[in-house]
């Protein structure tokens, strides 16, 4: 079913494409991403030694935008990892156990699905120091509200179902029944929702970083902007520093949008065309 | 409403106050590498410094009696000093406030009648290439980051088209001019932010209104206003649209984190003079009490909001009031 979404397919060659670019890394680009240039480099027009150009500090902007979608997958996928698994935690336990459970673990859920997330992660990440593990914390530690809400929703669905009582009634601990017959009915459904996290942690990544909070040993896509921007390119015409960074953001986001809305449509029936 | 519902709303409103509060307090006090901590640790303060902070931030008393101090200072509008401005947050804080809230506001009603009637047609004509058109748009502009379509456009507007200004809120030479030519300056400065922000918004609000609009055309109720004989005009306006509204109200209320967080973004592009643009600075400056200062108004504004939201949502959908 997902083959016959085109938006879907499109979305996964966007995403191949992306990570084919990250694992080949330094292959590509002949230029050290890091390596500061000579005062006659700096922020030259795309030709054919530089063919996007060079930044404000002399270094090839093309090197970098490589080196950059290593990073913005490594802290988009890993930090979608601690999201998941704290969101599926929280949903899970707040829905099987219910009762006071419930009604703490989704006041918190609110709390954190209502605040506004950006300056959260930037009192967090300016306390925590840059770096791109604490980046990826950071980002994981905010974001899962959304998958509580959803995963919390399925499991009471899926608790109403004969076969869940059927493993209480055979005196199954409680552990073994989330893990056995729980986790796999809510599974696809966190997948769904994994890609589309995805998409958000790539995008909050690319914010923290423009605003000067990203890992300065490993570039990213957002931290380029921050020097273009610093460096009043946008002011001066160096396209070549603005555009390229900021459409494989685009690209990269859009890729995992297109995936998610696809399965989103496969596996939530309500969503099929009436 | 009945009290008894106002005063639940109420409780929430304020547990989920509460809850940033200790949030707050707990990134300040508890986490590895505090700046409380952190001052305290520097081998360069004499011991009488280091007994005054401690003093100062009762870091020798239990946590539960830290968090009371802490309660107490705020009740009384004490947020500490900012590292980098040597004044009270309160008041750094106080004086930006509303160019973020001018802007939040504009660009959110900017949105929201430019998102519902997007979404009304969109509905109305489905799988025209208008519909095409706005998912695609709400796409892209939801994968594209905020600060990014802002600096495209001080890109196009500066090196292009010099039709509007690309930073601040008001022209220095106006600065003493009379109130009228200050007012027509500000809102000639707003146009750009406002745009960027409304476009961002603007997808989401299109894409819900559509979605809800489909789902109440095909409705009974809706046969049953065409079998009566109601033009199109009447059933939309009468029967569709006024039902459509109620998850647009909650999709409002539920982005509204994301709104000021957009906002926040803008600012920084724009040098708009509000929070975002002072939380850039206080980044820069790793000025703790003021970040933790724009965190905590940031939320309570958002908490505000999304109570005012919840008091309304009985006007918007009579299935509540009853």
């Amino acid at each position: 079913m997902f083959r016959a979404s085109r938006l879907g397919m499109a979305g996964l060659v966007i995403m191949a494409a992306f990570i084919a670019v990250a694992l080949l890394g330094p292959l590509l680009a002949p230029y050290d991403p890091l390596a500061f240039g000579k005062a006659q480099d700096v922020l030259n027009a795309p030709s054919a030694a530089h063919l996007l150009g060079t930044d404000d500090m002399g270094r090839d902007v093309a090197a970098a935008l490589v080196a950059g979608s290593r990073v913005s997958l490594l802290v988009g996928l890993m930090s979608t990892l601690i999201s998941m698994v704290v969101g599926s935690l929280v949903g899970i336990l707040a829905g099987y156990f219910g009762r006071a459970t419930d009604t703490i673990l989704m006041r918190t859920t609110d709390i954190f699905l209502v605040l506004p997330w950006l300056p959260l992660m930037l009192v967090l990440a300016a306390l925590l120091g840059p770096s791109v593990w604490n980046i990826i914390l950071v980002i994981g530690l905010t974001g899962w509200a959304g998958t509580a809400r959803l995963v919390r929703a399925q499991t009471l669905a899926i608790k109403e179902r004969q076969f869940m009582e059927r493993a209480r009634a055979i005196g199954s601990s409680d552990a073994h029944i989330i893990a056995h017959h729980l986790l796999p009915n809510v599974f696809p459904l966190i997948f769904a929702n994994t890609i589309l996290v995805t998409a958000v942690s790539i995008l909050s990544e690319t914010t923290l970083s423009f605003l000067g909070m990203g890992d300065s040993t490993r570039p990213s896509w957002g931290m380029m902007l921050h020097f273009a921007f610093e460096s009043g390119a946008a002011s001066t015409g160096a396209y070549w520093f603005i555009l390229p960074p900021g459409l494989c953001v685009l690209a990269l986001v859009l890729g995992f949008t297109f995936m998610g809305y696809a399965f989103d449509e496969i596996l939530n029936p309500k969503l099929r065309r009436r | 409403m009945k009290r008894g519902e106002f005063l639940k709303k109420i409780a929430q409103a304020g547990l989920t106050v509460l809850g940033v509060l200790i949030i707050n307090f707990f990134l300040f006090r508890v986490m590895p590498g505090d700046p409380a901590t952190m001052l305290v640790r520097n081998p360069k303060l004499s011991p009488e410094a280091v007994q005054r902070i401690t003093a100062m931030f009762g870091l020798d008393k239990p946590l539960i009696e830290q968090f009371g101090m802490y309660l107490r200072d705020l009740a009384t509008g004490d947020m500490g000093d900012s590292f980098i401005f040597k004044q009270p947050v309160i008041l750094i804080i106080g004086e930006r406030i509303l160019a973020t809230l001018l802007l939040a506001l504009v660009a959110e009603l900017l949105a929201i009648a430019a998102g519902m009637l997007i979404g009304i047609f969109a509905a109305w004509k489905r799988g025209s290439r208008l519909d095409v058109i706005s998912l695609g748009f709400t796409l892209v502009t939801y994968s594209m980051p905020t600060f990014w379509l802002g600096i495209l456009l001080v890109a196009f507007f500066a090196g292009f088209l010099h039709v509007f200004p690309v930073s601040g809120m008001i022209s220095p030479s106006l600065v003493f001019a009379g109130s009228l030519a200050k007012l027509g300056d500000v809102l000639h400065h707003l146009f750009l932010p406002t745009l960027t922000l409304a476009l961002v918004l603007v997808g989401e609000y299109a894409l819900v209104m559509r979605n809800s609009m489909i789902d109440v055309l095909t409705e009974d109720y809706i046969v049953t206003a065409r079998a009566k004989g109601l033009s199109e005009k009447d059933i939309l306006r009468r029967h569709a649209v006024p039902n459509a509204m109620i998850p647009m109200t909650t999709i409002i209320a539920m982005s509204l984190g994301f709104t000021i967080t957009g906002a926040l973004q803008v600012e920084t592009v724009f040098s708009w003079p509000g929070l975002g643009r002072l939380m850039y600075e206080a980044l820069k400056g790793r000025d703790y009490p003021l970040l933790q200062g724009i965190f905590l108004i940031t939320s309570v504004c958002v908490v505000a909001a999304n109570f005012i939201a919840d008091i309304l949502y009985p006007y918007i959908d009579p299935r509540v009031r009853a």
